[in-house]
């Protein structure tokens, strides 16, 4: 018997050839394209759950509920429940609060990034990243702990000399010497929450910037801050006000170290020192134990208007991080 | 017959020894000159030193670049100071939080800790009362549970957007993107309005771990993602050319190829939601008693623990406050290093 024998059973057929996918590769695809749906499926159901609540708290209270200042919530002696519910002086807050942690926050990262891209030894910048990204991953009532029992002292002191040198700029008057709890403390922990975001977006679209133009700048004769002023920035600038964006959008949605660190007094407030400030994610956990009925709902409908406000924010911001990347390519 | 030398390469743009000895004598300089003036005029405390040693460090700095290169270092050697300045400042608070932490969170450390619960305490009694039972077997299933939900679902996702790429991968990516950005507090409240208000699914660890799941899984895809990016296209047409089919391509080849980094995205999506607080406020009620099963009851969890003593603001609570997230610290940093020790290994290897 030798090995070449021909087997005597039917001779083989040619394999058909298609390209329709096998059984297997069928329920593959399948599988895998409808778990490739569930983001979105989550995303909508999210808009959707909040949506309904917020538009029962449109009908029954109006459209004061954005307008209004007020968040009360009275029993009358007959047991008649009133409410008088608005998210006005929250929204204000939530800006305030939220420009105060960019204007701080947004320097120091490009900072950080440019450091990070272009002046620091390659041997620590590894090191260097990798305490940016574990910012990042601290919980944020380590935040609220540090900046209420830390930071506060120390700003607060730093709001006194701006506020002795500079309170003949509006935004830095204060009607009574009260210091403690402002927007501009809360601002700052934001500041530092957002840093990492921020540094990282900036650091990717820096590294992106084109290397012939980096070197065509250099072999011109430029220094290092020329290279960066005439080559790095007009490519990654966009990029950046991308990644502020998306620091915004945290920013926006912040609730345990903001509720821990900031005063919330249901009246505007536009002087950043003064201890009297607003914010959506902290009203909910403010008032969410204490409240029943339409409150709740209310509560509900104030989680919409920031899932809204978050998520266009950071869709705008993606478009421009992409738009940006996608150019130094 | 002559003898080759080796030319020793020459760095003429690299710093000269009087270059450095310059830049030595210089920062010491400023250090004299802000040490002088915190002590002779009205500037006072670490800030003023800070302030006025900069400034003059930035000073000298120019003066030698000047005097070096002429005027236009004048500008790079002002905006490398500012920049130098920045980077430092970002790391002072890291530095700070972790230096309070460790040191306010010993102080309450002690056995009982990991051995008690505060079924029979309060937070209000002395330290050495009670435990975090409780809150560690409360953070274990909500990360166990989390894991077992955003796991499958973020790197089936990733494989979509990796190996189908459908007709709607773009828009997918995009929509992970906006969903990792979902506020934690409208995580924690979407699930208490469409879970805990409708279905038999009460308030438990099963109920946090689906709020912390939302957040949980675009961190997980965006990394699992990147990953599989990683992988050479080169293995799946090899695999292909075989005569395997996708299916078996992406199962015998790609995953293991990726097996490293798709552990890496598991363990940074955990390190994501294991100290978040703001959802956990809707969904898991808060126990102070060891609750053993995860889907029915009130639970507790670390970032729990904190928040709470953080809110009863009494010196004891605080103290526990500090010790719980000294705790938590600990797990999401050794999270976090297990996570990129795994990350920097090559793929495939």
């Amino acid at each position: 018997m030798s090995l070449l024998e021909t087997p005597s059973a039917t001779p083989a057929t040619p394999r058909e050839i298609t390209t329709k996918p096998r059984i297997s590769d069928q329920i593959f695809r399948g599988v895998v394209t409808s778990f490739g749906m569930s983001a979105l499926v989550i995303l909508t159901l999210i808009g959707a759950f909040l949506a309904v609540r917020g538009f029962q708290t449109i009908h029954s209270v109006g459209w004061s509920f954005i307008t209004s200042f007020k968040w009360d919530v009275t029993t009358d002696d007959a047991g008649v429940v009133t409410y008088q519910l608005g998210v006005g002086a929250m929204l204000i807050g939530t800006l305030m609060v939220s420009l105060v942690a960019l204007v701080i926050g947004v320097p120091l990262s490009i900072a950080m990034a440019l450091f990070l891209t272009f002046y620091a030894p390659a041997r620590i910048k590894t090191i260097l990243v990798s305490i940016v990204d574990l910012m990042a991953a601290f919980p944020s009532v380590l935040f609220g702990l540090w900046g209420f029992f830390v930071l506060m002292p120390m700003a607060t002191y730093w709001a006194k000399l701006i506020n002795q040198y500079l309170s003949w700029i509006p935004v830095f008057s204060v009607q009574e010497p009260f210091f403690e709890r402002s927007p501009f403390i809360a601002g700052l922990v934001l500041a530092i929450m957002i840093i990492p975001i921020v540094t990282s977006v900036s650091r990717e679209v820096f590294a992106q910037t084109p290397l012939d133009r980096i070197q065509a700048a250099y072999a011109l004769g430029a220094t290092k801050w020329g290279v960066i002023k005439a080559v790095v920035f007009p490519f990654g600038s966009s990029g950046v006000v991308g990644g502020a964006m998306l620091g915004l959008g945290r920013a926006f949605g912040e609730t345990v170290a903001v509720y821990t660190v900031l005063n919330l007094v249901f009246a505007p407030n536009w002087h950043v020192l003064f201890g009297s400030g607003g914010n959506i994610a902290s009203l909910i956990i403010l008032k969410w134990g204490e409240a029943t009925g339409d409150e709740t709902t209310a509560l509900l409908a104030a989680g919409f208007i920031l899932f809204v406000l978050t998520l266009g924010v950071n869709m705008i911001a993606n478009l421009i991080v992409r738009q940006t990347l996608k150019s130094g390519k | 017959m002559s003898t080759i030398t080796a030319v020793k390469p020459q760095k003429p743009w690299s710093a000269t020894p009087k270059d450095i000895s310059n830049q030595v004598v210089a920062l010491i300089a400023s250090a004299i000159i802000a040490g002088a003036a915190v002590k002779l005029t009205g500037l006072s405390g670490k800030l003023g030193f800070f302030a006025v040693f900069v400034v003059s460090a930035t000073v000298a700095e120019i003066v030698q670049g000047v005097r070096k290169f002429g005027r236009k270092a004048l500008a790079d050697n002002l905006a490398a100071s500012i920049i130098y300045v920045g980077a430092a400042a970002v790391f002072v608070p890291v530095v700070s939080i972790l230096y309070m932490a460790i040191s306010k969170g010993l102080a309450g450390m002690h056995w009982s800790l990991i051995t008690e619960s505060m079924f029979n305490a309060s937070f209000l009694d002395p330290v050495d009362k009670g435990g975090l039972l409780h809150a560690l077997v409360g953070t274990l299933y909500l990360i166990l549970i989390s894991m077992a939900l955003s796991v499958p679902m973020g790197i089936l996702t990733a494989l979509y957007l990796t190996e189908i790429k459908g007709p709607g991968a773009k828009f997918i990516q995009f929509v992970v993107q906006a969903m990792s950005g979902v506020p934690s507090v409208v995580a924690g409240l979407f699930i208490f309005t469409s879970v805990i208000l409708i279905t038999p699914l009460k308030t438990s660890a099963a109920t946090g771990a689906l709020a912390l799941s939302v957040l949980m899984i675009p961190t997980v895809t965006r990394t699992s993602q990147e990953v599989l990016l990683l992988v050479p296209q080169d293995l799946r047409e090899a695999g292909l050319a075989l005569g395997a089919t996708q299916w078996k391509t992406v199962a015998t080849i790609v995953v293991p190829a990726a097996r490293n980094g798709l552990i890496t995205a598991t363990i940074l999506g955990v390190a994501r939601i294991a100290g978040e607080t703001a959802p956990l406020i809707f969904t898991i009620g808060g126990a102070d008693k060891l609750n053993l099963n995860p889907f029915s009851d009130y639970q507790s969890a670390l970032p729990f623990y904190v928040w709470k003593g953080l809110t009863l603001g009494t010196p004891e609570s605080i103290q526990r406050a500090w010790t719980g997230i000294l705790i938590l610290l600990i797990l999401v940093l050794g999270l976090f290093i297990s996570a990129r020790t795994l990350g920097t290994r090559k793929i495939g290897k």
